[in-house]
């Protein structure tokens, strides 16, 4: 659509700019207002330049959470993206079936977060949950409070449960879209199934999917609530991803300027990989 | 081959029910059953966990809490977005891709980066603990997100809508109420499920914002997880209910989830 330059436009923006400005910017200095200085209390700072950048940086421990994290977003990702797509591929195209999936496979998105942690628990306990009884039942010996690698298990099969859903429903949306014709055409041809995933419905869903992993990025990366209430972090530090230990540092030592710097850290790590991929999903706009 | 198409969504859609299947079960069964007994279905049918929800004015009030702030949010959001999603997709102006940018990064902005900046900041301006503290915070990532949806919908209604109604004499706001608002009711729909979805689900924000008079009912459950140790089947039984507002908003909007996502944006 071409549009109209009209500078006025500026005075429907104004309420939006001002409420989120409100939220983001003032909030922002406090954080950057921390992350340079050295406070005692009382409203006393003491000037401290980078130092606290340098001390996170050079921290093990925020090595160790940054490092954690990445994995576990690369795994969710690695799994979430492709089991979407294939259930996407198998739901029904129309009749009853359609809502049918639609609202029984949106339901763990409406879930409360801490909701989500609470029933993974329960669900997960090695004496009383079904989970982790029906394992303990089959000779696996299974205890997420304990052994580290049963909590990375319960974390990302939780997270899966939470999330694939989200992949299913726009890779769905993004199938939908695609024309009976291309389907014809493809059997007048004489493609196999494989051609007509790679050569048709792949390119199709291409944009939805960009949306679909931008999306799983930057909420796996931020994840708080759902692994705090499931293992809290633990056993020891084995699931304290960057917002636990971020939340740890600040609100359970007050370690106020590390943390400030962490955050701005944190902050930009999530910015630039959002930067370069809403980049490439303009850059794809404009192709179309 | 049609009959198999059918086994992978039914697998999937079997593994989601299960651990919503045990809270709910665990919801109906007494604290000695779930302690002492390992089964799958209540042995004593008890709505024990229920009535003490319904009664104990501090499970029923952080329901209450929760949807009065969502609401607020909900309304907040769509109304600023409203305005912002037309001026975006009807005009260009200074620094509009910026500023778009700029909007989509607080939807980007961890919650833990802003967790004790908002409690000072809501301190120091005499908000802490109140529904419209939480309701404004809400509108951090609810506005971007109502904007950027908007913005779609309204981007697929021709631009000849506006000029037409603008050459039969209408003024700019009377198109807007009268016009322009009731072609999109489907998106402004969907909007409002987006905004009260993520407001629903949010905890981080909502209990470091609140401490007793506008608790969410989310952090009502943390606590008694944490304090009173295993009263595991209250705990289940305020998650149950948790899930009957989303399940309700879904029904409504059951028609248009693909169309909503169809546009990519969410």
């Amino acid at each position: 659509m071409n549009k109209t330059i009209n500078q006025k436009a500026w005075f429907f923006v104004i309420p939006v700019f001002v409420l989120v400005a409100f939220n983001a910017v003032i909030p922002l200095m406090t954080v950057v207002n921390y992350a340079f200085q050295e406070t005692f209390g009382n409203n006393v700072f003491m000037w401290e330049g980078t130092r606290w950048f340098k001390q996170i940086m050079l921290s093990e421990r925020f090595h160790a959470s940054l490092g954690r994290q990445f994995l576990f977003t690369f795994i969710i990702l690695f799994i979430q993206i492709p089991l979407g797509i294939a259930i996407a591929l198998s739901m029904p195209k129309e009749g009853m079936g359609v809502p049918v999936c639609l609202v029984l496979m949106s339901m763990p998105l409406l879930i409360p977060w801490n909701v989500v942690g609470a029933m993974w628990n329960i669900f997960a306990l090695p004496d009383i949950g079904f989970l982790g009884h029906s394992l303990n039942a089959l000779g696996f010996d299974y205890n997420f409070t304990q052994q580290i690698g049963d909590a990375w298990f319960t974390t990302i099969l939780m997270d899966v449960w939470h999330w694939t859903s989200l992949v299913v429903l726009l890779s769905y949306a993004g199938l939908q879209s695609i024309q009976p014709a291309y389907y014809q055409a493809a059997e007048i041809d004489g493609a196999s199934r494989w051609a007509v995933f790679t050569k048709i419905e792949l390119p199709k869903m291409k944009k939805v999917l960009t949306i679909a992993i931008l999306l799983r990025f930057m909420d796996s990366f931020m994840i708080y609530t759902e692994p705090f209430v499931l293992t809290g972090g633990g056993p020891g530090n084995a699931t304290a991803f960057l917002s636990i230990d971020l939340v740890k540092m600040a609100l359970g030592q007050f370690d106020l300027g590390p943390a400030a710097a962490m955050s701005l850290i944190y902050f930009f790590i999530v910015l630039l990989v959002c930067w370069v991929f809403y980049t490439l999903m303009m850059r794809n706009e404009g192709n179309q | 081959m049609k009959k198999v198409k059918w086994i992978v969504p039914t697998i999937y859609i079997i593994f989601l029910m299960l651990p919503i299947y045990w809270l709910l079960n665990m919801s109906f069964k007494t604290t000695t059953e779930i302690i002492n007994t390992y089964t799958l279905w209540p042995k004593e049918f008890t709505l024990e966990n229920y009535k003490t929800i319904f009664t104990d004015s501090t499970w029923y009030t952080g329901y209450l809490n929760s949807i009065y702030y969502v609401v607020m949010n909900t309304v907040i959001s769509v109304a600023a977005a409203l305005p912002a999603a037309y001026a975006f997709s009807r005009y260009k102006f200074l620094g509009d891709k910026h500023l778009f940018f700029w909007l989509l990064t607080n939807r980007m902005a961890p919650p833990a980066v802003f967790a004790l900046p908002f409690f000072q900041f809501y301190s120091s301006i005499n908000l802490f603990d109140t529904h419209v503290a939480v309701a404004l915070s809400h509108c951090l990532f609810n506005i971007p997100l109502a904007v950027w949806i908007l913005e779609g919908f309204m981007s697929a209604v021709p631009k000849e809508l506006d000029e037409t109604a603008y050459v039969d004499g209408y003024s700019f706001w009377r198109f807007f109420f009268k016009i322009f608002i009731p072609t999109i009711t489907a998106g402004i729909g969907i909007t409002m499920f987006f905004c009260f979805m993520f407001s629903w689900v949010e905890l981080l924000l909502a209990k470091t914002l609140t401490a007793v008079a506008a608790k969410p009912i989310a952090a009502t459950m943390t606590r008694t997880a944490s304090t009173s140790g295993y009263e595991l089947g209250l705990l289940a039984a305020a998650g149950s209910l948790t899930i009957i507002p989303g399940a309700i908003v879904i029904y409504f909007v059951r028609n248009y989830i693909a169309k909503g996502f169809a546009l990519g944006r969410v």
